[in-house]
């Protein structure tokens, strides 16, 4: 417990990984899986591992956008790109996500004109400030950012904008974790459900897991004493026999979720049949394309796709980390082939994939544990 | 991108009610407030803004620990910020 000492509550956090320990029923073990990238963040970052019982695992989830966009999405987006009079905009995230042949900082040093953007009206603002160009939005995240993209198309349709789309490429929280429920090698007890996405979908979307599969799921915030209270209100669920939703992270997330932003996304987009994720292969409405309403902002539609498919490197494991199946140092690659310079997989990219966060940060966490029990 | 930034409304922008001058880490940048309509927003509140648009309504003390906790995540923080000094919503 000597490191519980850095934190703003020490106190609290001693206190809470006591309980937590009293919670565990001798001889029985558990694994709780955080969903999102960046949860993941902060069990590394404060190697809250090591304030758990042995008997309790952390199994890293799908949650980080970045990680589950498969390679061939990447290249379709650098073959618009490529396009005579294409601007294609884009997170800053997303620059060296690797495709088949390259990212997006291969494609821009080949000439492409490809920019970083904090936000798709930034990108709105260079579409009307470039009207002999064709700007393209490359939209990616969960339901968190799908709002900012709705409201952004909704803004161009109002202003009249015809040279601006865009590449919808937004994934949905609850068919991905359905699909590591429905997934034969996970055995979990419990989830930390993520935090912002809930802000605008509410607690009300997870209460199946509850229900129809009889895991409890706690939606949680990002600090660390946050995490360590979900776990002890999962462990109190499973020793009362319970499975249910709770509300760790009330102080920003309403049961109900964002109206107006539900509203956008329903508005603008539509539930796609089915889409493939990296690692995860094709999971049915699992993410939004463009609603038929708002087909001249669809960069699909407007742009003749290749639809490329691309088989994910041999060496690469993140279908099995994403799934919480493989810790991210037991992948054959990690820190050696695959590092945060040169990632072969995505799930060293983003600082929120569980590769890269072990990389900054678990390493170093483990090396304390080391010396801790040395002296 | 994931990472939410708390920011402090310092004033809604005249002539357009989805906008408002927020400050996030001591520089004012706009944002766009529309998918908080529902909350009746003032100088003063705190939000979290997600690639530039509030995407919920936060108490003053909230955003405090969460400016810690970003804080302390190092690079990740300091390059969504300097992506949002880059951000130019109107
Ligand atoms: S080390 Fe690289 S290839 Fe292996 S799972 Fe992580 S990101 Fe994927």
């Amino acid at each position: 417990m000597r490191f519980v000492d850095e934190y703003r509550d020490a106190g609290m956090a001693r206190a809470l990984a006591a309980e937590i320990a009293a919670r565990c029923e001798p001889g029985r073990r558990y694994t709780f899986m955080e969903v999102c990238g960046g949860h993941t963040h902060t069990i590394y970052k404060h190697g809250l591992e090591d304030y758990l019982p042995e008997t309790v695992t952390l199994a890293h989830g799908p949650g980080c956008p970045v990680c589950v966009i498969p390679m061939g999405r990447v290249d379709d987006a650098v073959h618009i790109a490529e396009q005579p009079g294409v601007i294609l905009t884009s997170f800053g995230d997303m620059m060296r996500v690797p495709g088949g042949r390259g990212s997006f900082f291969d494609a821009k040093a080949a000439g492409a004109d490809i920019r970083m953007v904090y936000s798709p009206l930034d990108a709105l603002k260079i579409a009307r400030a470039n009207p002999d160009r064709r700007v393209v939005f490359m939209a990616i995240g969960f339901e968190t950012t799908a709002p900012s993209t709705a409201m952004t198309v909704l803004r161009a349709a109002a202003e009249g904008l015809d040279n601006f789309s865009v590449f919808c490429s937004h994934v949905l929280i609850i068919p991905a974790i359905k699909a590591i429920l429905d997934s034969p090698d996970m055995r979990l007890d419990g989830f930390i459900g993520p935090g912002h996405v809930s802000t605008v979908i509410g607690c009300e979307p997870y209460e199946f897991i509850a229900r129809e599969y009889g895991k409890p799921l706690v939606v949680a915030g990002f600090e660390p004493l946050d995490i360590l209270q979900s776990i002890h209100l999962l462990l109190g669920q499973l020793a009362g026999g319970r499975a249910e939703v709770e509300n760790q992270y009330a102080r920003v997330v309403p049961w109900h979720g964002n109206r107006v932003a539900l509203e956008a996304i329903g508005k603008v987009m539509r539930l796609r049949p089915h889409f493939e994720w990296r690692g995860l292969g094709f999971i049915a409405d699992s993410a939004l394309g463009m609603a038929d309403e708002y087909a001249a902002f669809d960069a699909e539609r407007i742009f003749d796709l290749p639809g490329i498919r691309v088989a994910d490197p041999k060496a690469c494991q993140c279908g099995e980390v994403l799934k919480g199946v493989l810790k991210p140092w037991e992948c054959k690659v990690f820190g050696t082939a695959c590092t945060p310079e040169t990632p072969i997989g995505t799930c060293m990219v983003s600082s929120e994939g569980a590769c890269a966060a072990y990389y900054d940060f678990g390493r170093f966490s483990r090396e304390r544990v080391r010396e801790a029990t040395r002296s | 991108m994931c990472l939410g930034i708390p920011g402090e409304l310092v004033e809604a922008v005249g002539d357009q009610c989805d906008l408002a001058v927020v400050e996030v880490s001591g520089i004012r940048r706009r944002i766009n407030v529309a998918l908080l309509a529902d909350e009746g927003l003032k100088p003063g509140d705190w939000v979290l803004v997600h690639v530039g648009f509030a995407l919920s309504k936060i108490s003053e003390s909230e955003a405090q620990a969460v400016l810690d906790l970003l804080e302390g995540i190092g690079q990740a923080y300091t390059d969504e910020v300097d992506a949002l000094r880059e951000s130019d919503i109107s």
